[in-house]
C-alpha cells in the first residue's frame, strides 16, 4: 500500500492517463482535473472507481464533488488509508 | 431550379479495406471479406453459424487509445469513415450551422451492452461504464461524429435495421433540397457480430451455415443460397448543394440525384414476395431524380442471399427498372454490413458510375430462374454508365432506393 504523498500522486497519474490519455508529467497537484486537465464529469466517475481499487479507499460521491484539484485526490488518500 | 444534391466525399472501412480505395479495389477484384469465426464462443454455444465478415482493419489500429475506449466499436468504425470523408471532401468550411450528420445504425452498441451487463453481473453496480449509456445508444455514431465536427445543423440517426445507411442518405438528400443546410455528413454503421445476434438471426434461419467455405457462403440470386453472412464496417459520404460545393471549388464524385421510400406493410421480417413496395420505392428514386427506366445502367442490388428477398427484389428490379441495367449484389464479397449496408453499397455506386464498372458478384453459379436479370459475375464489367440505382430493404418492411448519377 502507498504511503506518501508521492507515491500516492504516482499512482493516481496512472490511473487518469489511462482513463483519459493526459501525459503523466501532466498530473501535478495544484491542476484542477476539470479546468486545467479537461477530465468530464463521466471520466471523474471512472477515476474514482479506479482509485478505490488500486488503493483500497472509498470515494462516496460527496466527496468525489469536492475532489477539484489532483492534490485534493491525494490529500484524501493519504487520509483515508 | 431545384438544387442538386453532389457527392463531395467518400469514406469506408469494411471486411475488404480499412479505407474508400482497398475496398473499392478488392469489390472490383473480386475478393471475399467473409472468414471463419475463431472465437471461443462459437464452440462454448455451439452457434450453427461459424463465419462472418470481420473488418478488415481493425478501428483500433488507427484511432488514439483513449478514444477507442471511449467509444463503442460502432462509433469507432462511423468515425473513421466520417473522418476519411471529410478529408476527401476536402474539409469543407462550412458554418457549424449550415452542416449536418446523418448516421444510421440497425443495433448500435451491441458490444457495450453485452460488456457492460457481463461487469454488473460479474463485480457489481461500481464497475459498470458510467459511458456505458453513450457508447450504446443507437445515436451514439451520429453524435460522436457530429461532435467531431462541431456540426450544429442538426444530427440525426435513422434506425431501420437493414436499410438503416439508406435512409440516412435519404433524409440527408431532403435537408439538403429543403435549403436546411449546405453540407450533411451521411451513412450507417453497424458492429454487431456477437454470439446473440448470430443465435437470433440463425433462428430466424436467415443466415448462411456454410461454415466450411466461408468465402463460397454469401450467394446473392444463386439456386443453392442459404442465407446472409453478417458483417461490420462503415459507410459514409459528404454530400452538399451543387451551389455550395461549385462555390468553394469542391471536386463532385458523382450526384444523389433521387430517393424513394416505401414501406410494405406485410411482416415484420418477411419481404412482401411479389416486391411490390420494394419497386414503388425505385420508381419514386427515378421519379424525383427525373430519370427514366431506360436511363439506368446499373443497379446495386440489396440481395442478401435469403431466399423470398432475393426473388421479391429481382421482381421489384424488372418492374421499376428492366431487364436491360447490369445488376451486381456485393453482399457476395462485403457480406450484410446491416445498418451500414445501403451507405457502403452506394459508395459502390458511386464508384462505378465514376469508374465505369461493376463488380461482380461472388458466387453466383447457377441464376435462381426466377431472377431474370442481368448480373454480373465471375470478373467485373465495363460499362458506361449515366445512372445507377443502390436498393435497400429492413426488417419491418423499410424500403429505400437511391438514384445516382454521374458527377
Amino acid at each position: 500500500m502507498p504511503v506518501t504523498n508521492e507515491e500516492i500522486l504516482h499512482g493516481l497519474a496512472q490511473i487518469v492517463h489511462e482513463v483519459a490519455g493526459i501525459e503523466k508529467n501532466e498530473i501535478t497537484p495544484e491542476k484542477s482535473f476539470v479546468d486545467e486537465l479537461d477530465i468530464d464529469s463521466l471520466s471523474m466517475v471512472e477515476i474514482a472507481v479506479q482509485v478505490e481499487d488500486y488503493f483500497g479507499v472509498k470515494v462516496p460521491d460527496d466527496v468525489l464533488a469536492n475532489l477539484k484539484t489532483v492534490g485534493d485526490a491525494v490529500d484524501y488518500v493519504a487520509k483515508t488509508t | 431550379m431545384t438544387t442538386e444534391v453532389v457527392v463531395t466525399g467518400l469514406g469506408a472501412t469494411t471486411p475488404l479495406g480499412g479505407d474508400v480505395a482497398s475496398t473499392w479495389d478488392a469489390l472490383r477484384a473480386g475478393k471475399s471479406g467473409v472468414v471463419a469465426l475463431t472465437e471461443d464462443w462459437v464452440d462454448r454455444f455451439d452457434l450453427p453459424v461459424r463465419i462472418a465478415a470481420k473488418l478488415a482493419v481493425d478501428p483500433t489500429d488507427s484511432l488514439p487509445r483513449v478514444q477507442a475506449r471511449r467509444w463503442d466499436r460502432c462509433e469507432q468504425v462511423a468515425m473513421i469513415a466520417a473522418r476519411e470523408a471529410w478529408r476527401h471532401a476536402g474539409v469543407p468550411d462550412v458554418e457549424p450551422e449550415r452542416l449536418a450528420v446523418v448516421i444510421g445504425t440497425g443495433i448500435g452498441g451491441a458490444l457495450t451492452l453485452l460488456g457492460q451487463d457481463d461487469l454488473l453481473e460479474t463485480a457489481g453496480m461500481r464497475k459498470v461504464s458510467p459511458l456505458t449509456i453513450p457508447m450504446l445508444m443507437p445515436n451514439g455514431p451520429a453524435a460522436h461524429v457530429g461532435l467531431d465536427l462541431h456540426a450544429r445543423g442538426g444530427v440525426h440517426a435513422p434506425v431501420a435495421a437493414c436499410a438503416s445507411g439508406a435512409e440516412a442518405l435519404v433524409i440527408a438528400w431532403r435537408m439538403l433540397r429543403a435549403g436546411e443546410v449546405d453540407v450533411v455528413v451521411a451513412g450507417g454503421a453497424e458492429a454487431c457480430i456477437v454470439p446473440i445476434t448470430l443465435a437470433g438471426f440463425a433462428q430466424m434461419r436467415t443466415m448462411s451455415t456454410r461454415n466450411d467455405e466461408p468465402e463460397r457462403a454469401s450467394r446473392p440470386f444463386d439456386i443453392a443460397r442459404d442465407g446472409f453472412v453478417l458483417g461490420e464496417g462503415a459507410g459514409v459520404m459528404v454530400l452538399e448543394r451543387a451551389e455550395f460545393a461549385a462555390a468553394r471549388g469542391a471536386a463532385r464524385h458523382g450526384r444523389l440525384a433521387g430517393v424513394g421510400t416505401s414501406s410494405d406493410g406485410y411482416h415484420i421480417t418477411g419481404p412482401e414476395p411479389e416486391g411490390i413496395g420494394a419497386g414503388r420505392a425505385i420508381s419514386a428514386a427515378l421519379r424525383t431524380a427525373g430519370l427514366d427506366k431506360a436511363d439506368v445502367g446499373h443497379v446495386n442490388a440489396h440481395a442478401t442471399a435469403t431466399s423470398v428477398g432475393d426473388v421479391a427484389e429481382a421482381a421489384a428490379i424488372r418492374a421499376a427498372v428492366g431487364d436491360h441495367a447490369v445488376v451486381t449484389a456485393p453482399k457476395g464479397a462485403l457480406g450484410h454490413l446491416i445498418g451500414a449496408a445501403g451507405a457502403v453499397e452506394g459508395l459502390a455506386c458511386v464508384l462505378a458510375l465514376r469508374d465505369g464498372v461493376v463488380p461482380p458478384t461472388l458466387n453466383l453459379e447457377n441464376p435462381d430462374p426466377g431472377v431474370q436479370l442481368d448480373v454480373v459475375t465471375g470478373s467485373a464489367r465495363e460499362v458506361r454508365l449515366r445512372a445507377a440505382v443502390n436498393d435497400s430493404f429492413g426488417f419491418g418492411g423499410h424500403n429505400v432506393a437511391l438514384a445516382f448519377t454521374s458527377a
